[in-house]
């Protein structure tokens, strides 16, 4: 008894002792990870901390403990307002016509740009597919409303060519055109991108599963239905499950280049809307309260395109 | 009977031969139109871009320029460059791209470096510290509130210091790095070298595929930004950067607003000489350096890609 007690207490000792013994052997990697450590802390958590102040009625310049609280105030004043309630229509609908976009079609390419069997065409259409990744938001937006517009843009010289239409469309001073301009955009910009990962996970199905499809008479296009997508299937459900994450957070860059006062109505989300409402007039407080909704709606989506996807199919990614 | 089997089955094979390759036939013209497709709406509208940026200004306004310029012309160009701010704005957006890709580099590779060995025992910790800014962050107002309480704006730093450590671009260089044997940071030890030479020495070398990959996520990103300089620089005019001030002149055709005088009148000096082809030129400008770099890079991101995508 008495030796296993004094047993124990040495390897406790010894494990203390050899604990303190790896920090000490262990401080270049200390040296090289807390800064950035530190660093992460100030410019990713301490915003978090921000979010008190959708609680108060912040005054910049005075602390912490001298700021009056208010609860659920600005949230209220928040949910009051009509104006927020089109703000989160826009976003909604922009997030998912993007979701759906962003999704659906990348795959439809990766299927197809695996299917040619030219090698030198495939590298030379994948290598285009990514240029308009690489071009910022600005110069894409300046080039898609330079494509839409009356005077020499291509879209509506084709329209008027082919006599669909007698005069110029005015794309980007329509409203209800606005959500499909921004897709559209979108596809134009990111289906090449997003497609690598699927045409990597193509890549990684086994040779021997298209020689059996072979064998037994199947055509290339049911070897697509049968064998392709079923093996990238757990790649899509992945995708799928963080772009539902991050639905909300798609950002407001392409709405604030495209968009313009004539369309403002279809245009605003959520990220603009606290640019425009909260921080442009001071109101830090009510500002923050937009940002908090919006971070606590995405991580609900996330969580229940999360749970629903374990339920149904056997991938998640929690 | 066997002789019998055998001719089935022949007859079998030629048939589905028959009707695969009616079906492949199909899937074929589908396959080469769509690609076809697909280039030329990608690659036009950069050849448009190009073609009026070279044509004559005058000559633009008639329109039906399509990829190929009817008055060829460099005045476009040279004319951009005479404008002080556009000037100003390329030495800055260089600037921040070199120093920015360099810091996010440094940063990035050694905080990977730590994280990829598993005797590391603050490893756990820093991993899910890392993680969870994946998923969650402050928004827009918290943001702007720090950075205006570190007395950041107005400054150079706020272009560099906020996104100095990405974790998407961690987890991709440390997962490059777990493929590395074990066995070369052992026998570096027992050579006698210290954590950070073994950073320095062995494993940075051999990340060069991993570095490229961020390189480019990093340049891209910092040369392509515009909305930091909007939030933080807008009114100082020695640090705005070239995609601010192209977003202002091209928004300057759609918003009557401008932010300040100097812009108003830029704009108004740009629309009474060209409208078209100037914006056009600068849109080249902005766009080339990138174009140069990536298809050099192509074959590092794209393993890159897969690799963050898949580990994450």
């Amino acid at each position: 008894m008495k030796t296993i007690t004094l047993g124990t207490e040495n390897a406790y000792k010894k494990r203390r002792k050899s604990a303190w013994k790896q920090l000490k052997n262990q401080k270049y990697l200390y040296y090289m990870s807390i800064p950035f450590v530190l660093w992460v802390f100030v410019f990713q958590y301490l915003p978090l901390w921000g979010w008190t102040m959708a609680f108060q009625k912040y005054k910049p310049g005075i602390g912490f403990f001298d700021q009056k609280w208010v609860g659920f105030e600005h949230f209220r004043t928040l949910f009051r307002d009509e104006h927020f309630y089109q703000v989160l229509r826009n976003t909604l609908a922009m997030s998912f016509m993007g979701l759906i976009a962003g999704f659906i079609v990348p795959v439809i390419f990766a299927l197809l740009l695996n299917e040619v069997r030219v090698q030198s065409m495939k590298r030379f259409v994948q290598t285009v597919s990514y240029l308009p990744h690489f071009v910022s938001w600005v110069v894409a937006a300046g080039i898609v409303s330079k494509m839409l517009s009356t005077d020499g843009g291509v879209i509506n010289d084709i329209l008027l060519g082919l006599n669909i239409v007698d005069q110029p469309v005015q794309f980007m001073a329509q409203g209800h055109l606005f959500w499909g301009i921004v897709t559209g955009a979108d596809i134009w910009k990111e289906t090449g991108w997003n497609a690598i990962i699927y045409l990597a996970a193509i890549s990684g199905i086994g040779p021997e599963l298209y020689e059996a499809a072979r064998v037994d008479g199947a055509s290339r296009l049911r070897q697509m239905w049968h064998i392709t997508l079923p093996g990238i299937r757990p790649t899509i459900i992945v995708l799928l499950i963080m772009s539902i994450g991050h639905l909300l957070g798609t950002g407001f860059e392409k709405q604030f280049l495209l968009g313009n006062h004539l369309v403002i109505d279809y245009s605003e989300v959520l990220d603009l809307y606290a640019l425009n409402y909260g921080l442009a007039m001071g109101r830090y407080s009510f500002g923050t309260a937009i940002n908090i909704f919006n971070s606590v709606i995405s991580l609900m989506l996330l969580f229940a395109a999360n749970g629903i996807f374990k339920r149904f199919t056997n991938e998640s990614i929690m | 009977m066997g002789v019998v089997n055998s001719n089935t089955q022949v007859g079998r094979l030629k048939q589905s031969l028959q009707t695969k390759s009616a079906h492949d036939r199909f899937l074929e013209i589908i396959v080469y139109v769509s690609m076809i497709v697909v280039t030329v709406l990608t690659i036009y509208p950069f050849l448009n871009v190009l073609a009026i940026s070279l044509n004559d200004s005058v000559d633009t306004v008639r329109g039906g320029i399509t990829v190929w310029p009817r008055q060829f012309t460099l005045e476009n160009f040279s004319l951009i460059f005479t404008y002080g701010s556009l000037i100003t704005g390329f030495k800055i957006s260089v600037l921040r791209t070199v120093i920015g890709t360099l810091a996010g580099l440094i940063s990035g590779s050694m905080l990977a470096f730590t994280l990829a060995r598993s005797d590391f025992q603050a490893r756990r910790f820093v991993s899910m510290f890392l993680a969870i800014t994946m998923y969650v962050s402050g928004g827009l107002i918290p943001g702007f509130i720090l950075m205006r309480d570190l007395h950041m704006i107005d400054t150079f730093a706020v272009y560099i210091l906020p996104g100095l450590v990405s974790a998407f671009n961690v987890f991709v260089i440390r997962s490059f790095i777990d493929g590395l044997p074990f066995a070369l940071q052992e026998s570096a030890k027992l050579d006698g070298a210290n954590d950070f030479t073994i950073y320095w020495r062995v494993i940075l070398p051999l990340c060069k595929p991993a570095l490229a990959t961020v390189a480019l996520f990093l340049a891209v990103g910092q040369w392509n930004s515009w909305f930091d300089t909007y939030l933080f620089n807008g009114s100082n005019e020695s640090l705005t950067t070239l995609q601010y001030e192209l977003m202002k002149i091209l928004q300057s055709t759609t918003t009557s607003a401008t932010n300040s005088q100097d812009t108003a009148n830029m704009a108004e000096r740009m629309s009474q000489v060209s409208p078209e082809s100037v914006k056009m030129a600068i849109t080249i400008v902005v766009t080339v350096p990138i174009l140069i770099v990536y298809p050099f890079l192509q074959k590092y991101f794209v393993k890159g890609m897969t690799l963050g995508a898949v580990k994450s």
